[in-house]
Formats: C-alpha cells, sequence, structure tokens
C-alpha cells in the first residue's frame, strides 16, 4: 500500500516536471501566467439567427446559425474572452507591422472577437457574394462606417486608442463582432476549451484582466519572479 | 497690499487657465467664431432640444424623433471629410445654416452669420475630441462630366452592385430589405432616404451634395462611406441615376425618359434592380 503511494506521487512529480518542462521547452525563459475561463450558473440556449433576407449566408449553414453573445464549450469554458495584461505589460510602447484580419462570411464575422494592439492595422475582408458595412461604433476612438461590397479589395484601417468595442453590419442586424484594441502583445483569446496562456512575462507584478463581452471583466493580480508558470482562472457568473 | 497683489493674480491666472482650456474658436471664410459669445446664443436658441451639457437630452427631446444631436460625441452626419474623421467648421456651419429636412431642426438663417460661427465655436466645446484633433481634410470632388445616358445606365449598375437597394428600395422608395431594421449608433430606429417624396437631402440639394453624401457616409447612422469601393467617375454615374429616382424634372430624369421612349427595345431588356433571382433559389 506505502509503496504504491511512493510510486504514485513520483509517478505525478515527473508527469508535472515533464508539463512544465515541454511547455517551457517552447518559450525563451520567462514566466507563464495560464488557466482556463469558465462560467456558472443558469443559460439561455444560445438563440438561432433568421437569415431567411439573405438567403445566400442562410444555406451555409446546416443547421440555422446561432448568436454568439454567449459561446460555452464542454465542462463550461467560456469561448470569446479576452484575457490580457491590463497592467505592469512590458511592451506597451510598439505596435506590430503585421495586421489581424477578420472575414465577413456567412453573414457573420470571423473570428467574432478580434484583437489588435494600437496602432495595428486590421484588414477587413468580405469573402460573401453579399454587401457589408463595417461600422464600429467606437467611443474613445473614432466612429467610422465603410461599405464593403462583394467582389471589392479588403479594407484595412487601425485604432490608437485602447477600446472594446463594438462593431456592426447595419444591413445585417444580426451580425456583430468585437475589436479589442489593446496596448500590449501579452493577449490571448479563449477557444472551446476556455484555456488561454500568457507567456514571456519577466519578473514583475501584472494584472490580468479576463473581459467578455456580455458577461464582464474580471481582474487578477499576479506576480512573477522567474521562469515559474502561475496558473489563473476566472469564473464568469450569469 | 502685497498679499492682495497676489492673490489677484493667481484669480485671473485660474480664470484664464479655465478659458483656454475651454474656449473654441471657429472659421469660417474671414468669418472668426468665438464659444464665450455662442453660449449665450446657445442658452438662447439651442439649449432646449440640445440640452445644457449638449449631450441631445434637453427639455424638448422627449418629443423629438429623430432625436437631437448629442454634441458629446463629436459624430456628425453632414460632412465634406471622410468617415471617422471631424467636420470643418465651414460643414457645422452649412448644418446650422440648412437645418436637417424632415426634422425637428430648423434652418436658422435668422441668426447673422456671426452668430451662426460663434455656435459653431461653443458646440465644439463639448467633446474633447476637437482638443485632441483637428478637422479632417475635404474629400476631392472633381468637376461633374455631362449628363449622358451611359453616365445614368451605369450608375444604375452601380446602384445594384453596391446593393444600394438593400436599404433604399429597388426603386428608391426607402424600402428595401433591410430598411425595417436600421437603428442609428444610439439604437433608435432609422428610415433610409425615400427618393420618390422628392424632398431635400439630409446634406444639401446639388448634385456636389449627393456626391458627397455618400462618399463621405452619414456617421452615426447605418450609412456608410463608399469612397474606398467608388472611383470619382463611378460615382457620378450613380450620382446622375439617383437624381433619375426623384419625382422632379431633373436634367438627369429627361435623359433618362428620353432614351427610354426612343429606345424601348433595349429599355426593356434592362434586369429589374433587386435581389439576383438565382441566388434567391438557392443557387449561388
Amino acid at each position: 500500500m506505502k509503496t504504491q503511494r511512493i510510486v504514485f506521487s513520483v509517478a505525478l512529480v515527473a508527469l508535472c516536471l515533464t508539463i512544465a518542462l515541454t511547455v517551457r521547452g517552447a518559450r525563451q525563459g520567462g514566466g507563464i501566467v495560464g488557466g482556463k475561463v469558465t462560467v456558472e450558473g443558469m443559460l439561455a440556449k444560445p438563440k438561432t439567427i433568421n437569415m431567411a433576407s439573405e438567403p445566400g449566408c442562410a444555406k451555409m449553414y446546416p443547421t440555422p446559425a446561432t448568436s454568439e453573445d454567449v459561446v460555452v464549450g464542454a465542462g463550461s469554458a467560456l469561448e470569446n474572452v479576452v484575457v490580457y495584461i491590463s497592467a505592469g505589460a512590458p511592451d506597451e510602447s510598439s505596435s506590430p507591422t503585421q495586421p489581424v484580419t477578420v472575414v465577413q462570411k456567412g453573414c457573420r464575422f470571423a473570428p467574432h472577437v478580434v484583437v489588435m494592439q494600437t496602432g495595428q492595422a486590421v484588414q477587413m475582408i468580405n469573402e460573401d457574394s453579399t454587401a457589408h458595412n463595417i461600422h464600429p461604433l467606437a467611443s474613445n476612438n473614432r466612429e467610422w462606417n465603410k461599405a464593403e461590397p462583394p467582389g471589392t479589395a479588403p479594407l484595412s484601417e487601425s485604432f490608437a486608442r485602447p477600446e472594446f468595442i463594438s462593431v456592426k453590419c447595419n444591413i445585417h442586424p444580426w451580425m456583430h463582432a468585437y475589436f479589442a484594441v489593446l496596448k500590449t502583445s501579452h493577449y490571448a483569446v479563449t477557444g472551446d476549451n476556455g484555456a488561454f496562456s500568457l507567456d514571456n512575462l519577466p519578473p514583475g507584478k501584472y494584472t490580468i484582466t479576463a473581459w467578455h463581452e456580455t458577461l464582464g471583466s474580471q481582474t487578477q493580480e499576479v506576480t512573477i519572479t522567474g521562469n515559474e508558470t502561475v496558473p489563473v482562472n476566472f469564473v464568469f457568473k450569469k | 497690499m502685497r498679499l492682495k497683489n497676489i492673490l489677484m493674480a493667481v484669480v485671473v491666472l485660474l480664470a484664464s487657465g479655465a478659458t483656454v482650456s475651454f474656449a473654441q474658436e471657429s472659421h469660417i471664410g474671414n468669418l472668426q467664431g468665438r464659444s464665450t459669445a455662442g453660449k449665450a446664443l446657445y442658452r438662447r436658441y439651442c439649449i432646449g432640444c440640445h440640452g445644457p451639457q449638449g449631450d441631445g437630452a434637453g427639455e424638448n427631446a422627449a418629443w423629438v424623433d429623430p432625436k437631437p444631436r448629442d454634441f458629446t460625441a463629436a459624430t456628425f452626419k453632414c460632412r465634406s471629410t471622410p468617415s471617422g474623421t471631424l467636420p470643418t467648421d465651414q460643414d457645422l456651419f452649412d448644418a446650422i445654416t440648412r437645418g436637417f429636412v424632415n426634422t425637428s431642426m430648423p434652418a436658422w438663417k435668422p441668426l447673422t452669420n456671426q452668430n451662426r460661427a460663434d455656435l459653431v465655436a461653443y458646440i465644439k466645446t463639448f467633446s474633447a475630441k476637437w482638443k485632441d484633433a483637428t478637422a479632417g481634410s475635404p474629400i476631392a470632388i472633381p468637376a461633374e462630366p455631362p449628363v449622358h445616358v451611359d453616365s445614368i445606365l451605369h450608375g444604375r449598375e452601380l446602384f445594384q452592385k453596391m446593393e444600394c437597394w438593400k436599404c433604399h428600395g429597388p426603386e428608391g422608395h426607402g424600402n428595401g430589405p433591410a430598411a425595417a431594421t436600421l437603428t442609428d449608433s444610439k439604437d433608435n430606429p432609422i428610415r433610409p432616404y425615400n427618393f420618390a417624396i422628392g424632398s431635400r437631402f439630409k446634406c444639401g440639394v446639388t448634385n456636389e451634395d449627393l456626391y458627397r453624401i455618400f462618399m463621405t457616409g452619414l456617421d452615426g447612422t447605418p450609412m456608410p462611406s463608399f469612397s474606398d469601393v467608388l472611383k470619382p467617375a463611378d460615382a457620378w454615374d450613380l450620382v446622375h441615376f439617383l437624381r433619375t429616382l426623384q419625382p422632379m424634372q431633373t436634367k438627369e430624369a429627361e435623359v433618362w425618359k428620353t432614351w427610354v421612349e426612343t429606345q424601348p427595345a433595349q429599355a426593356k431588356q434592362l434586369k429589374p434592380i433587386g435581389p439576383d433571382q438565382g441566388n434567391l433559389e438557392g443557387s449561388l
């Protein structure tokens, strides 16, 4: 019995070490903040979207598309959460030259939450055979509204100030996206497993913020001393 | 005595500091407007609808539809400047002078030019955006080419291809498939312009005004800017076609009518504007 327990403990330690080494092997030093975002509470079934007015888009969905206000994966994992360093990030001055891309396809924006840094270009592509308009309802930045009929060249814009911007297509009222404009490059957007990881963090104190479009935002403070992984989880309540 | 002088200096400094940070000027041609003068005019003529804070929440706002402009957002429909940029002082001056057709905002022609310039300056004190940024550069508008049926026919193609009809309707009656669900940026219902009622356009009456409206877009509304997707020559063709949708005697309508009457066979072959029938049946 006792040996069994020891063997088990040794195996567990070995497993942890392997995981830690694998994760670290991929990075060039620095600490990691990682974990999972989940949601608790009564969640209504996502509303189905009626695309009857746009048959070309409607038939791209074998089962009707559903609203992306709250998207939950297996194990209550919360999708489309932006997790980022809201204070203490070491890299707030530069913006990448590579653009981020958002595609209008099947009368939806993909991805639904588009993260970009201040000053970084966002390229907007219309792959549908119908016209769209891209209308970011910005307040900290300037609000604008541009038409993108089918077959036209991608549009490119950038935002100078950090802001979570609701983006509409007025022609198709169900189309909704968010532009998350951040100062830092240390961000992640959760997928259907709710997992996130912020890497390459030099020692220091950081504020980690998790933002969701309808469930609000939460913050946690973490301290990195070396190359360790600090587990951080967020639980949103509905 | 000395203490009194110092106190006096501090008071003067504070007062001047306050005016420097909040005062605004406007420049319309040779006219220079001052917000200090505009404030009194605003309180006399504008406050009832636009409110003391300029946020469009004046006493009358509840009974006004469309709602009064919220100046704190610094988002304006009628601009000569690209979508997402601040309008010029002249744009704001013209908007006050012209008023907004089919709304509660009258044309303020009874006020002097100086009065209206002062009001423009005061309106700019309601948003910090006027401190952070300067007005956009007005879009370039090349001279209008002569009206010809080819221009109108091409404009008609663009009306189909740009999907103007989605909101404005196949005949421009403001009844397109997306018209019913349109909302402005404050989520208030808003209707697309109906060309058939023959009313003035929101931002002017000339062909150049019409060109400017769809090339810059009406910020704060669903009407987007088309300047990224239409070349100037295309834009003029679209202007010429749009004029044929109005019930007035326009030179464009004359040219169009003559063509339809003299070329009935060709006119009959024109595909109706609206959804692609093949697409409707689901054969993309």
